[in-house]
């Protein structure tokens, strides 16, 4: 561990290797995070199937490109697909738990997560698969930095996602109409809003957002069906350090768990890096508790 | 008190039933056995998530410090721990029958203080974590322990460490460990049949209901809370270190931190059996672990699909379990006055102005 530290220090360069390395997968995990607050904060669900989606939206596109199809084309189609998968799931268990208390949505997404991905490991199997888009390496500071093409395009794809959804949420009529869900559902409803209709297009925009994700995975990393429970710790990690409706705040603590974690595989080991994403989660939590409970004594 | 005679004979058969059982059955020993590790686990996780509210999603955590905790006393005692693990415990040992029950008596005790000492300093820092905010912490907890332990060398890594062999035959084997964990199971229900007839149940449910209240009403919830999370710890301890050595190996993932499995089993036989009561966890558990293993050896493959599957059912349509269910329809089996006139206004209130006369 130390060896590796100094090695970090002796050669700047291998810093650049690993911030630009964790930038491409926390734009990633940036979507799925985003996925995750929306569905949170519009209708209070705490969706554990999150990397569920992420990985079966991997899959579908992966299945697409073995029929031939170019990798990029596959990205709406999966969007699509995973939209109506997504609709359907709200109407067949989401709907009947929004309503109740905060532990049945986190059970019952629980069982929806264990059932996605033992079904996706009976279809696919249980090797690791990714999507070889073909494009090659650049290589930067005379070779000792090198960055896959794929990955440049992946980040550019994520940012433009990012930008679009942002555009959908503040101008169209169904963005408003969400937001304004959030704000308060029963005035919504007053307002004349199907909050109905609302939670279950929420649910669907972020099963979507998941598979697009997925498929950036799936391009530049790998997938597998078990793969699903770290995505959705990390999508939590980041959205209770952020907080609700905080996009930046999202885009940053992803970026920064992308950048963390490759820090901790490289002076950790490889098989800490779990672990990492896994304690600051539980780091992240005792820390709001901690400033929750500071106010409450400013309070008293 | 016409119901002490027939309690009684009921309590009774069960204790006969449960010994009697792998006699007659010796193929099904470690079955059945695992079946009161089932219900140990049901058990537990209704203190804090039944009665308390709190629903933790990784009580796995005390079943494997538990586990592990047992095995460093058990070769610890007589040998070197990194050179007996370095050799995933083939190395060529060889425990003396008194050594091995010295070792698993005193593990089985440490198990338990290290388990109760660990509830009690992640009391501390967790329980102070609200709704959802606890099942997720408490699940980072279990998840990122089993990557600790699959990490370091010392207790195996991830390959695992086969425990000290049983000075014996395997039919005694089997019958012995058996005797064990159905013994510990017993005592568990019986503790926590006296427990939930003080004043421990009384506020445990005012914190189910309404923390907030609770306290304002001047009862100390983080006490109450933290005792209850050491009591869960305490048995939970004691029955990963006998499970690990009714396996006979540890391996973090799959066997002391099995976050998916064990892990949502106890709380999936508590949602079925109806949580928040004393039999509701034994009747889930025991219908639960016969469904499993009649899917396990029949839906091969696709067993985990059914599971999931019955997770969602049970959550979202049959959130009240069998006892719940059974409380709901015939009240005056479980001596439960219901006030009609309330019962009349609104029937959640009638759930709460029901009065157990035991």
């Amino acid at each position: 561990m130390l060896s590796s530290l100094e090695l970090l220090i002796s050669a700047p360069v291998l810093n650049v290797q690993l911030l630009l390395d964790g930038i491409f997968i926390g734009a990633v995990y940036a979507l799925a995070a985003y996925g995750l607050a929306l569905v949170w904060g519009v209708m209070n669900l705490k969706n554990l199937a999150q990397g569920d989606f992420v990985i079966m939206g991997g899959y579908l596109a992966w299945m697409l490109v073995n029929q031939g199809m170019n990798p990029f084309l596959t990205l709406p189609i999966v969007a699509i697909a995973m939209f109506a998968f997504g609709w359907a799931i709200y109407r067949i268990i989401i709907c009947r738990v929004i309503e109740r208390d905060l532990f049945t949505s986190l059970l019952a997404t629980f069982g929806l997560a264990l059932v996605m991905q033992q079904i996706l490991n009976q279809i696919y199997g249980p090797e690791v698969q990714s999507i070889n888009a073909g494009f090659d390496s650049l290589a930067i500071f005379g070779g000792m930095v090198t960055v896959a093409q794929v990955k440049l395009i992946t980040l550019c794809i994520t940012a433009v996602l990012a930008a679009s959804l942002v555009c959908f949420m503040k101008m169209s009529r169904m963005g408003q109409a969400i937001r304004a869900t959030a704000q308060d559902p029963r005035a919504a409803r007053v307002m004349g809003i199907n909050t109905d209709r609302v939670y279950a297009f929420t649910f669907a925009l972020n099963s979507a957002i998941c598979g697009a994700a997925g498929v950036l995975i799936a391009m530049i990393w790998v997938i597998q069906p078990f793969y699903g429970i770290p995505y959705s710790i990390r999508a939590f990690v980041i959205v209770t350090a952020a907080g609700l409706g905080n996009l930046p705040g999202v885009i940053l603590a992803a970026l920064g768990l992308g950048v963390a974690e490759q820090y901790a595989g490289f002076t950790l080991g490889a098989q800490l890096q779990q672990f990492t994403v896994v304690s600051l989660l539980v780091v992240v939590l005792l820390f709001k508790q901690f400033q929750r409970g500071r106010k409450r004594q400013v309070l008293q | 008190m016409t119901g002490s005679l027939p309690k009684g004979i009921l309590y009774g058969a069960i204790l006969v039933a449960g010994f009697v059982a792998p006699i007659l059955f010796p193929g099904y020993t470690f079955s059945i056995a695992g079946l009161w590790v089932m219900i140990l686990l049901a058990l537990t996780w209704d203190i804090m998530g039944g009665q308390m509210g709190y629903n933790s999603l990784g009580n796995v955590f005390f079943f494997g410090i538990g586990m592990y905790t047992c095995m460093i006393v058990q070769v610890g005692l007589f040998y070197d721990v990194a050179e007996y693990t370095a050799h995933s415990g083939a190395v060529n040992v060889h425990f003396a029958p008194g050594q091995y029950f010295t070792g698993l008596t005193l593990g089985l005790a440490a198990a338990a203080a290290v388990a109760t000492l660990f509830a009690l300093v992640f009391g501390q820092l967790i329980l102070g974590l609200r709704g959802p905010y606890f099942a997720i912490g408490t699940l980072g907890v279990a998840l990122s322990a089993g990557e600790l332990f699959g990490a370091w060398p010392f207790v195996g890594g991830g390959g695992g460490v086969a425990l000290p062999t049983y000075p014996g035959e395997p039919d005694d084997r089997a019958y012995f460990f058996y005797v064990l964990c159905m013994l510990l199971a017993v005592a568990a229900f019986a503790f926590l049949k006296w427990l939930y007839s003080t004043r421990f149940k009384l506020v445990a449910n005012a914190i189910r209901d309404d923390e907030e209240k609770a306290e304002a009403m001047g009862l100390h919830t983080k006490r109450y809370k933290n005792l209850g999370f050491a009591i869960t710890a305490f048995f939970l301890g004691i029955s990963g270190g006998l499970y690990g050595n009714m396996i006979g190996f540890i391996e973090p993932l799959e066997v002391a931190y099995p976050v998916v499995t064990f892990g949502i089993f106890m709380i999936v036989m508590c949602l079925i059996g109806g949580k928040g009561t004393l039999w509701g966890p034994v009747i889930g558990a025991t219908l639960f672990h016969v469904v499993r293993q009649l899917t396990w050896t029949y839906m091969l493959g696709w067993q985990w699909v059914a599971l999931g599957g019955l997770i969602i059912v049970s959550v979202v349509f049959f959130q009240q379990g069998i006892v719940g269910w059974m409380q709901e329809k015939w009240p005056e089996w479980f001596g439960i006055r219901v006030d009609e006139k309330s019962s009349m206004d609104d029937g959640f209130e009638a759930g709460t102005a029901k009065k157990e006369a035991a």
